[in-house]
Order: structure tokens, then sequence, then C-alpha cells
């Protein structure tokens, strides 16, 4: 029972992750992830 | 040169990987690559100046802060892909991670190599992170938002270390820019680092056991992850060697697939009696023979 919950939630997590990337959620992050956020490292 | 076994090196070469363009902390910019937009299931922040990959965590504040304003755009962003990447990892191996690649959980292993007397941590403290996870990363970037209708990283801004420790001191150090934006935040996130720093000295991994959302986040898979650690009472000599290995301080045999588990496998290690083993649908290590 374990081991089929274990799958669906890989099948589950798998489905967001291919829904985020279908809202070009990659790009959200990239650009995010290449800019200095100051105010997220506790300056300004 | 001291043995190092195959999970040290496993932690090494993923801090490496992770942050494998050196050259960028002396400069005080930050990696521009395509591979920025990968989540990372290890707390590894992406203003770090030679980090690679993007922070799960960083990167689900910045999607639950701008939620508002995207919906009022007509722009569907809810932070999927983030969320997926998390928890895709930890339906697959649960928490091991934390154990295995984590960059901070290497750093506070090493930190508390520095001889000194230890301390268990309470228990009620593990609590903290789960509030922290909800409130910090949830809920009060998506509630409270400014003129604009943009939220804050509020784990970010007032309380990760990590990111203090691996992007803001090295930017503040190579970039007179954000140099002459320090204010009382800034000495606020360097004193709480200080404290965490201390803390790393006399207890194991007080970061990961009591404030990273992260590990909160992939704990909550480690009961029903298809990675888990077996227990054969039978054989068990109740040496209690398994517990005193155990740098969470869990009673192991009773708590093998505790959410606070980080799978470094250090019992199986360490079990004389071969009685703790992990089962996994692509690797499977029933008795353990002690080496």
């Amino acid at each position: 029972m374990r081991r089929i919950t274990g799958y669906a939630l890989v099948g589950f997590f798998a489905a967001l992750i291919g829904a985020g990337l279908a809202l070009d959620e990659f790009r959200t992050v990239l650009a995010n992830a290449i800019t200095i956020c100051l105010s997220c490292i506790g300056i300004g | 040169m001291p043995h190092l076994g195959r999970r040290r090196w496993a932690q090494i070469v993923s801090a490496v990987a992770l942050n494998l363009y050196v050259p960028a902390l002396f400069t005080g910019s930050i990696v521009q690559a395509r591979s920025k937009g990968v989540c990372v299931p290890v707390l590894n922040c992406y203003s770090c100046p030679s980090a690679v990959a993007a922070c799960p965590i960083g990167s689900l504040q910045h999607a639950f802060a701008s939620i508002r304003f995207r919906i009022s755009a007509g722009e569907l962003q809810l932070g999927l892909y983030a969320l997926g990447a998390v928890g895709l990892v930890a339906a697959f191996v649960g928490r091991f991670p934390c154990g295995w690649f984590c960059p901070f959980g290497l750093f506070q292993e090493l930190v508390n190599k520095i001889p000194s007397r230890k301390f268990r941590i309470p228990r009620g403290l593990n609590y903290l992170k789960y509030v922290l996870l909800a409130l910090t990363v949830f809920v009060l970037p998506a509630l409270v938002l400014d003129a604009a209708g943009y939220g804050d990283t509020w784990f970010c801004k007032w309380i990760c270390p990590a990111g203090t420790l691996e992007a803001g001191l090295p930017l503040v150090a190579a970039n007179s820019g954000v140099r002459s934006q320090i204010g009382l935040l800034f000495v606020w996130k360097v004193v709480l680092l200080l404290l965490f720093l201390a803390w790393m000295v006399v207890s194991m991994r007080p970061f990961c056991r009591t404030i990273c959302p992260l590990g909160a986040l992939l704990g909550l898979f480690n009961r029903v992850s298809l990675l888990r650690l077996t227990v054969d009472s039978v054989r068990c000599t109740s040496c209690e060697k398994c517990d005193s290995v155990c740098p969470m301080e869990l009673d192991v045999r009773r708590e093998s697939n505790s959410v606070e588990c980080i799978r470094c496998l250090k019992c199986v290690k360490s079990c004389e009696a071969g009685c703790i083993g992990y089962e996994h649908p692509l690797v499977r290590r029933d008795a353990p023979q002690h080496r």
C-alpha cells in the first residue's frame, strides 16, 4: 500500500512539474535566480 | 589524509557541483547560466555568486509572493514547477537529499566537528520548522502585499542563515554597490548567522532540525516515499549504537521512517547485528554486515 502511495505521489508531482513547465514557470524561476534579490539576502 | 566515506564524498561533490562557477565569488555578480532555472532539492542560495541552480524554497516564496499580481495580470503561475520538483524527489527518496547532498548540511556537520561540549536539541523545537514553512514560505508571501501587489520572501529575508553565508557575505565583500546598501536588516541576519554558527558547534544540524522549511517539506514524505528504512526487531540486540550515531538524535528502532530522519544511513552502517537495512524499488539492502 505504501509503495502504491509512493508511486502515486511520484506521478502526481511529475504532473505538477509538467503543468508548471506548461505555464512557463521555468522561465520565471530562471529570471528570479539570475537576479540578485537584495531584499532576499537581507540587504536594502 | 583522513578517510572520507561515500556520504561525505557525495556531500562534497554536490557542494562543488552546485557552486561550480567559483570566479564569480570575486566579481560581486552572480552566474547567469540557464541551469539556474533548475530547482534542486537542497538548500543552496541562488543568489550565491557561484551557484548554478535554483533553491526551491526561494523559488516557492517568489511564486507565492507574486501570485496575486500575476493572477490580476491574467498570468496563471502557482509555483507548481518548484513544488513538483521538491515533491517528486521527496516521493522517491524522502529526506535523503538532506543527508547526502545539501551543502548547508555538510557545512553544519563540519562546524560540529569543532571540539566542544555537545548538547541535545529539545524535541519540541523540531515543530518550529513546520510553522516557518507554512508562514514564511506560503502564507505571508501570498497575503502581505505592497502597493503593487507583491509580497516578500519572508524566510530568505528575515531568517535564512544559508543565504547570509552563501550570498549576503560574498556579495557584500566583493560588490561595493551592495555594500553601500547594508542596513539593520543585514546586521540582524549576520547576528542570526553567528548564533547558528555557535549552535552548530555544540549541537548537530540545529538548522535542519528546527528551522529548515525544505527539510520540513521533504520529511513529510518519509513515511510514504519509495525509499524506506527497515529494522529487523527480532535480530536487534538493543545495543543502541544506531541511536548514538544518528545525527538527528532519533530512536532509530522506533522512528526509522520518522519525518526527522535525513536518510544518512549511518545507522545502517553502525549496526553490528545487521538488522537495519533499506528498501527502494531500485536498490535494496536487507542485512548489512559490519565493516
